[in-house]
């Protein structure tokens, strides 16, 4: 059986000065306003429960307050939990002595911080090395391993300046680069991107995809903004008042929002840049083969009550488009099939994006085909790109027209 | 007001005399033994050195530390200080500073650091500097001699009370002062209690201990009239004769020569602190 990478269960923090009676009342079902009327205490994070599994991107999102900056906190002891437990790759952290702790925050855990962080006294060559300094990591490995996460992140020639001496996203760089060399498993990031401008921000997140897909990190990433953890997240838990009110995929968040704070919270998604090719192409219902020559494929036109047809081969790898009239022309004239074949027809990825999809369909004659290492996965015609995009954005509405 | 009679006086007495005079009294010669002897090295060596060696260093310093014009200071100064004749009583001074500084930083700063870590200690050390910094000098010049005897030893003692309060709290200031985020961060790559210490938050609260041992510096000079009048040489016992004997001018001499050397050791320390 796989183990979760992190594993949360019940964790809950409460500030104050008497936590665990207001652990009694949160337990009592009480809420956190009426814990902070009555008592004065700060409820943190209230009984979150969740897991992230190996190389999963995993994201937390909600608004300011909401628990997200405590929560990760959490996860690496930074805070002390008042209740519940989080597993590293199955150890319980909040139980674990100092010396237990230091190691596992320096071989597990890698953070990035929304704030940078670094050690003003040093350049960024020992901000990055500092991780593997404290290890007792020899000189001349750690530099060498810095060096290469300084390359990673795009920020070589800066070995030698200071923090001050950077713009803000190269101190995120260095930053994430820190992270980085310590080559955890895991890296924690709070609000990584937000202090930098979008065009940075894109960059970088970008980047921490493709670092993420090459090197198979498990990545727990905080934001408050839903576009970049849309963009990010193969997951994304959603809270509230300390609490998790949703976790699931984009999708599944934007389809069936748990609760009207997840929905209000979604509404304004651009849908055309969330949703993929793959999510609102259709399975072509008529396909044929070139053995089954042109009287099968005209009939088979006529069933569906269609104008054309694909061509597949053995394997589904696609060939082109066959019209009708194309096809009635190759067997009276005798042709061959493949010479009367629609060969130039706009294909798409399915993770391409519906937003680049809509430029592609009003220039297209025929439907868009969904191609992935040759063979065809689905058809998207406009109609159903328009669906996808107005369905996504108002799907009240248009069913109760 | 006197509703009951509160024997302060006595009590104190007492104690100094049936307890700490003969309990303690081997234990106080032997510190004032290892002292004496420390501060008699340190100005034998400031005397053995020739005048023009400890100048030429001393505007060097000035001149890489503070500038060409606090260098030309230095120098003047210097010259000043070999023409009234007050050379190796300016070495004894500095002696004395010296050495009381360095017990100043030594039990100073790792006082402040347990002050900035843990706020028990805060709760229990900052009355104590407050007794230390306002209590008048001449009430504990009185047992350092009884204990020290007369001398180097009791100046530096004395010198050490009034003078320590500074390093203590700017060394606590200034590891306060370390951005939360900071130490979050590195604690966040497993940092142990120790590391933090030494490669984070003494790094980063150099310039202000440094800005404490500044002023210990400059109240240790301030100290060094007073300190005269239980026996410590130096410009401070130049300035009391010529109190006693009512001589503006060689009061005058002497006074401007601790000034000297205060704006020489204010300068170079300030720049020193300024560079980290
Ligand atoms: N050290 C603390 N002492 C008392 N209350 C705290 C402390 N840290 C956080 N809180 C409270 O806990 C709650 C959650 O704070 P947290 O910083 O985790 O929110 P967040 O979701 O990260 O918000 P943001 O998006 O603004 O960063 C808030 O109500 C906050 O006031
Ligand atoms: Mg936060």
């Amino acid at each position: 059986m796989l183990v979760n990478k992190i594993e949360v269960n019940n964790l809950t923090k409460i500030f104050g000065s008497h936590p665990q009676q207001g652990l009694k009342r949160l337990k009592n079902g009480e809420q956190k306003s009426g814990i902070l009327e009555k008592t004065g205490m700060t409820v943190g994070v209230n009984q979150a429960t969740f897991a992230v599994e190996p190389g999963e991107f995993f994201v937390i999102m909600g608004l300011s307050g909401s628990g997200k900056s405590t929560l990760i906190r959490l996860i690496n002891r930074l805070i002390e939990p008042t209740d519940g437990e989080v597993r590293i790759d199955g150890k319980d952290i909040t139980q674990m002595d100092t010396t237990s702790l230091i190691e596992t925050r320096r071989k597990k855990l890698g953070m990035v911080f929304q704030k940078f962080g670094l050690l003003p006294h040093r350049t960024v060559l020992n901000n990055v090395a500092y991780g593997l300094e404290i290890q007792g990591v020899e000189k001349q490995e750690r530099y060498q391993k810095a060096e290469k996460a300084i390359e990673d992140v795009g920020l070589k020639g800066y070995e030698a300046s200071y923090p001050n001496q950077l713009s803000g996203g190269m101190q995120q760089r260095v930053g994430l680069a820190r992270a980085l060399a310590n080559d955890t498993d895991i890296l924690l990031m709070d609000e990584a991107f937000s202090a930098l401008d979008p065009i940075i921000r894109k960059e970088m997140q970008d980047e921490i995809l493709h670092l993420q897909n090459k090197l198979g990190k498990t990545v727990l990433f905080i934001t408050h903004d839903l576009d970049e953890a849309l963009k990010l997240g193969d997951r994304i838990a959603i809270m509230k008042d300390g609490r998790i009110v949703q976790v699931g995929t984009s999708e599944e968040i934007l389809e069936n929002p748990a609760n009207e704070y997840v929905s209000n919270f979604v509404k304004d998604v651009d849908r055309s840049k969330v949703l993929e090719a793959s999510h609102v192409m259709k399975k072509p219902e008529v396909l044929m083969t070139y053995k089954d020559g042109p009287r099968v494929a005209v009939r088979k036109m006529e069933e569906a009550g269609a104008s054309s047809i694909f061509v597949v081969d053995k394997e589904k790898n696609f060939k082109g488009l066959l019209t009708i009239d194309d096809a009635i022309r190759a067997y009276k004239e005798k042709i061959d099939l493949e010479e009367v074949l629609i060969t130039d027809i706009a294909s798409a990825a399915p993770h391409t994006p519906l937003h680049d999809l809509i430029g592609i369909a009003v220039d297209a004659k025929y439907p868009i085909t969904v191609i992935e290492a040759g063979r065809l996965l689905g058809i998207i015609s406009r109609v159903s790109i328009l669906s996808g995009l107005v369905l996504g954005k108002e799907k009240d509405e248009v069913t109760s027209l | 007001m006197n509703y009951f009679h509160f024997p302060l006086e006595d009590w104190t007495n007492s104690f100094v005399n049936n307890w700490l005079l003969p309990v303690m009294g081997g234990f106080f010669n032997s510190i004032s033994e290892v002292l004496g002897a420390f501060i008699e090295a340190v100005t034998n060596l400031l005397i053995v050195v020739p005048p023009e060696v400890i100048a030429l260093i001393l505007i060097v310093l000035s001149w890489r530390i503070a500038g060409k014009g606090m260098a030309l200071f230095t120098l003047i100064g210097c010259v000043y200080l070999g023409s009234v004749e007050l050379w190796p009583a300016a070495m004894q001074t500095v002696a004395i500073v010296l050495v009381s500084t360095l017990l100043s930083v030594l039990i100073g700063v790792p006082v402040g650091i347990l002050t900035a870590t843990s706020s028990v200690v805060d709760k229990i050390v900052r009355p104590i500097l407050d007794f230390m910094q306002t209590l008048p000098s001449f009430v504990y010049l009185i047992p350092a001699i009884l204990l020290f005897g007369l001398g180097g030893v009791p100046a530096v003692i004395s010198t050490f009370i009034f003078a320590t309060p500074p390093a203590v709290r700017m060394t606590s200031l200034g590891i306060k002062q370390v951005p939360e985020d900071v130490v979050e961060a590195s604690r966040a790559f497993g940092t142990t209690k120790w590391q933090l210490l030494f490669k984070v938050q003494l790094p980063l609260a150099l310039s202000t201990i440094m800005a404490g041992v500044n002023q210990t510096i400059m109240l240790a000079l301030s100290m060094a009239v007073i300190a005269s009048m239980i026996g410590a040489p130096g410009l401070g016992s130049t300035v009391l004769s010529g109190i006693s004997t009512v001589n503006v001018g060689l009061g005058l001499t002497g006074g401007l020569g601790i000034v000297v050397l205060a704006i020489i050791l204010d300068r170079i320390t300030q720049g020193l602190g300024k560079r980290f």
